[in-house]
C-alpha cells in the first residue's frame, strides 16, 4: 500500500494534462451466473480543461465508469489514475480524504441533507477537509450567491424549487475547488431552461486549466455544453466526438 | 461535522422527540425503582441510621436482623463494659408494645428505651421539648409523623395532632408526652416513642431476659470489628459494627422478602422498554439518512468520522434522555420527601443509571454504525 503522502498534487507533464486516464478497466458486479460485466474495457482519458460527457442507453455502465473515475467504486481489472494517482492502490482512509478534497459530485438525486439550510450542506465538503465552522459557512453562502441564492442561504430544502435545489447541489460540488467534478444525469429532474442555466454554471465555474468535469446524461438539449461526447453502450465506448450535432441527428 | 451530527438529530423534530422519550423513560424507571429500593432497604436499618453514635451493636448472638428481637439479661452489660477496647456501653430498648388512645382506639408503637443515666440512643433531632425532660415522670417523646397520623386525638370537632401534655396509656401505664421529635424513617408505619430504658422494661410485659441492645463505643483507634469479634469471643453474644449489622439486616430482607424482585423487575422493564423504543427510533434514524452518511463518505468522510457523528447523536440523545428521566426521578423524590415515600438518591446510584444509559446509547449506536460502516461510498450514485 502506497502512503497518503506518495499523493501527487501537482503531478509534472502528463497529469498536468490528463485529469483521469482510464486503461482497460472493466467492472464485473456479482460472481458466478450472476456476475453483471458493466463494463468491458474502457481506455479514456478526460483532459484537464474540458467538459466531457458521457451518453448511452439506461444500463450501459455510465455511473458505473465515474464511480470508478472518482474513487468512490474499484474496477475489477485494468487501471484508472486521477491525476496520476492510483486510487485503487492507496489505503482506505487516505483514499476517502484525497477523494474529499480532489472530487465534487452532483448526484442525480442530490442528497441534499433536509435538516440542513442550504449554506450548511453547501458546507459539508468544507468541513470534511477541516475547515471550522464558521468559515465553511461563510465559503458556503459565498458560493451560493455567486449562483444568485444569496436570498436562500438559509432555507431548507424542502423550501426551494427543483432549480434551486440543483444549483445548491453543484455549489456544494463547487465549493472546495475540487479538480475533478462528476455529475450524473445532473438535468434529468429539470425543464429545459433550467437545464440550460445550470449546465452554464458547471460550465462557468467547474472547467478550468487543471480542472475537468465529467457529465453522465442522456439529455441531447445539454450535448452543446460538451468540449467532447463519449457514446457508450454495453460496457464498451463506441466512439468520442466533438460534435453533437451529430448524435442529434443520429435517431 | 459535530454540528452537521447534531443538527441532522434535531431536524427530525419526531423521531428526536421519540428517541429521547424513549431514554428519558428508561432513566426515570432505572433511577425511580432502584431509588425507591434502596429507600426501602435503607428504612431496614433506620435506627442504626439514627444512632450513628454507636460503634458496635451486641445482642443475642440468634438475632438476624434489627428487628428480629431476643432479650438478654441486664447483667451482659457489665460484662460488655468489662471488654478491652470498650470506651462505653449503654442499655438500649427497642420493642413494640400497645398503646390506648383517650378515644378508646388501640395502636401499635415501636419503643425505644435509652439509657437512663446519659440519655444515649435519643432521637437524631427534637422538634419541641428537650431529650432531658424524659427524665420527668411517665415522660414520653414522639416521633412527629407519628403524631399527626396514627396518634392524633379525637375531639369533637374532629382529629388533632398529638401536643405536649397529652397522656396515652402504653400497656396499661399512664404516659406523659414531653416533647417531639424528628426520626429517619423506619421500615414499619407504626409510631416511634423514645423513653427512659427503665421506664421501657416497667411498660413492657415482664420476662425474664429484657434487654435487646447494648451500644458500644470504642475506644480511640480500636478497630470497630475487630472490637466486636473480641466482645463476641469474651461473652459469647452477638456483636457486629454498625456497618456490618446494617449489612446483615439489608441482606435478610434481600433474602427473605420479594422487595428486591419487585423493583428489579420494574428497573429491568424500564431499561429493556427504553432501549427497545430508543434502539428502534434511532435505528430507524439512522437507516432515514443512511443515504446522507453514503453522501458524506463519497465526499471524504471517513468511517472514523462517521462513527463520531453516530456516537455523538447517540449520546448526546442519552445525555438528554438521562439528565430528563434522573431529574424527575430526583424531583419526584424531592417533593414527596416528607411523607412515606421510600426514595434514597446516592450518587452511586446515579452513576449506575447513567452507566445503564451509556449501555443502552452504545447498543443503539452500536447496530446503526455497523450499517454506516459497510455502507459503500458508490452507492451515492445509485437513485
Ligand atoms: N451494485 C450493482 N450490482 C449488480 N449490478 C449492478 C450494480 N450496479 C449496476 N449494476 C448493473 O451494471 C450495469 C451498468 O449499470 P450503470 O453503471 O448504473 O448503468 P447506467 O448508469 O449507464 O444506467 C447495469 O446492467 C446494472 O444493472
Ligand atoms: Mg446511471
Amino acid at each position: 500500500m502506497k502512503q497518503a503522502s506518495s499523493l501527487k498534487d501537482n503531478a509534472p507533464d502528463q497529469a498536468q494534462t490528463v485529469a483521469v486516464s482510464c486503461r482497460g478497466i472493466t467492472k464485473v458486479y456479482g460472481s458466478g451466473d450472476n456476475a453483471v460485466h458493466a463494463l468491458r474495457g474502457i481506455d479514456l482519458d478526460v483532459q484537464s480543461g474540458e467538459l466531457l460527457m458521457l451518453v448511452g442507453p439506461s444500463g450501459c455502465g455510465k455511473t458505473t465508469l465515474i464511480s470508478i473515475m472518482a474513487g468512490v467504486l474499484d474496477q475489477t481489472a485494468g487501471q484508472c489514475l486521477l491525476f496520476g494517482n492510483d486510487l485503487s492502490q492507496i489505503a482506505a482512509n487516505a483514499k476517502t480524504a484525497y477523494r474529499g478534497k480532489t472530487v465534487g459530485f452532483v448526484f442525480q438525486s442530490l442528497n441534499l441533507v433536509p435538516m440542513l439550510t442550504a449554506a450548511e450542506n453547501v458546507a459539508i465538503p468544507l468541513l470534511l477537509t477541516g475547515v471550522i465552522w464558521m468559515d465553511a459557512l461563510h465559503h458556503a453562502e459565498e458560493m451560493l450567491s455567486r449562483m444568485g441564492l444569496q436570498d436562500r442561504l438559509h432555507f431548507y430544502p424542502s423550501e426551494l424549487s427543483g432549480g434551486q435545489l440543483q444549483r445548491v447541489a453543484i455549489a456544494r460540488a463547487l465549493v472546495h475547488s475540487p479538480r475533478l467534478i462528476v455529475c450524473d444525469e445532473p438535468t434529468s429532474a429539470l425543464d429545459n431552461v433550467t437545464g440550460q442555466e445550470v449546465l452554464e454554471v458547471v460550465r462557468s465555474l467547474g472547467v478550468a486549466k487543471d480542472r475537468a468535469v465529467v457529465v453522465v446524461t442522456h439529455d441531447a438539449r445539454i450535448y452543446h455544453f460538451a468540449d467532447r461526447i463519449a457514446v457508450m453502450n454495453d460496457g464498451r465506448i463506441e466512439r468520442i466526438t466533438t460534435s453533437p450535432q451529430e448524435l442529434v441527428t443520429v435517431p | 461535522m459535530n454540528a452537521i451530527a447534531l443538527k441532522m438529530l434535531m431536524g427530525d423534530r419526531a423521531k428526536y422527540v421519540s428517541i429521547i422519550l424513549g431514554l428519558t423513560f428508561a432513566s426515570l424507571l432505572i433511577t425511580q425503582q432502584t431509588g425507591i429500593f434502596l429507600g426501602i432497604m435503607a428504612r431496614t436499618f433506620s435506627t442504626m441510621s439514627d444512632l450513628e453514635i454507636a460503634d458496635i451493636w451486641v445482642m443475642d448472638p440468634m438475632v438476624q436482623y434489627l428487628d428480629d428481637i431476643y432479650g438478654m439479661q441486664d447483667t451482659q452489660l457489665y460484662r460488655v463494659k468489662g471488654v478491652d477496647g470498650v470506651e462505653w456501653a449503654v442499655p438500649f430498648y427497642k420493642g413494640q408494645l400497645r398503646a390506648r388512645l383517650k378515644d378508646g382506639r388501640f395502636q401499635s408503637l415501636v419503643v425505644m428505651g435509652i439509657d437512663d443515666a446519659t440519655l444515649i440512643g435519643g432521637p437524631p433531632r427534637m422538634l419541641e421539648g428537650d431529650l432531658a425532660d424524659l427524665r420527668r415522670t411517665d415522660a414520653i417523646i414522639v416521633d412527629s409523623i407519628g403524631a399527626s397520623t396514627r396518634l392524633t386525638q379525637r375531639e369533637a370537632d374532629g382529629d388533632r395532632p398529638l401536643r405536649i401534655g397529652d397522656i396515652l396509656e402504653i400497656n396499661d401505664n399512664r404516659a406523659t408526652v414531653v416533647g417531639f421529635c424528628l426520626v429517619t424513617r423506619p421500615f414499619s408505619t407504626m409510631p416511634i416513642v423514645y423513653m427512659t430504658y427503665s421506664r421501657a422494661k416497667q411498660y413492657a410485659p415482664q420476662e425474664r431476659k429484657m434487654l435487646p441492645f447494648i451500644l458500644v463505643k470504642a475506644k480511640d483507634g480500636v478497630d470497630h470489628r475487630e472490637l466486636a469479634d473480641r466482645i463476641h469471643a469474651i461473652t459469647g453474644l452477638g456483636a457486629y459494627s454498625t456497618a456490618d449489622f446494617k449489612r446483615l439486616t439489608v441482606g435478610y430482607y434481600l433474602k427473605n422478602t420479594a422487595i428486591p424482585l419487585n423493583f428489579g423487575t420494574s428497573a429491568t422493564l424500564g431499561f429493556l422498554v427504553g432501549t427497545a423504543v430508543a434502539g428502534q427510533t434511532f435505528y430507524n434514524f439512522t437507516l432515514d439518512n443512511l443515504k446522507y452518511f453514503a453522501t458524506f463518505k463519497a465526499m471524504g468522510a471517513t468511517n472514523g468520522v462517521l462513527l463520531r457523528m453516530i456516537l455523538l447523536q447517540a449520546f448526546f440523545v442519552g445525555g438528554t434522555g438521562f439528565g430528563l428521566g434522573a431529574g424527575i426521578a430526583s424531583l419526584i423524590g424531592f417533593v414527596l420527601r416528607k411523607g412515606e415515600f421510600a426514595f434514597w438518591l446516592p450518587w452511586q446510584l446515579l452513576l449506575a443509571s447513567a452507566a445503564a444509559v451509556s449501555l443502552i446509547c452504545l447498543g443503539v449506536a452500536a447496530i446503526s454504525i455497523r450499517k454506516v460502516i459497510r455502507l459503500e461510498a458508490g452507492v451515492v450514485f445509485k437513485g
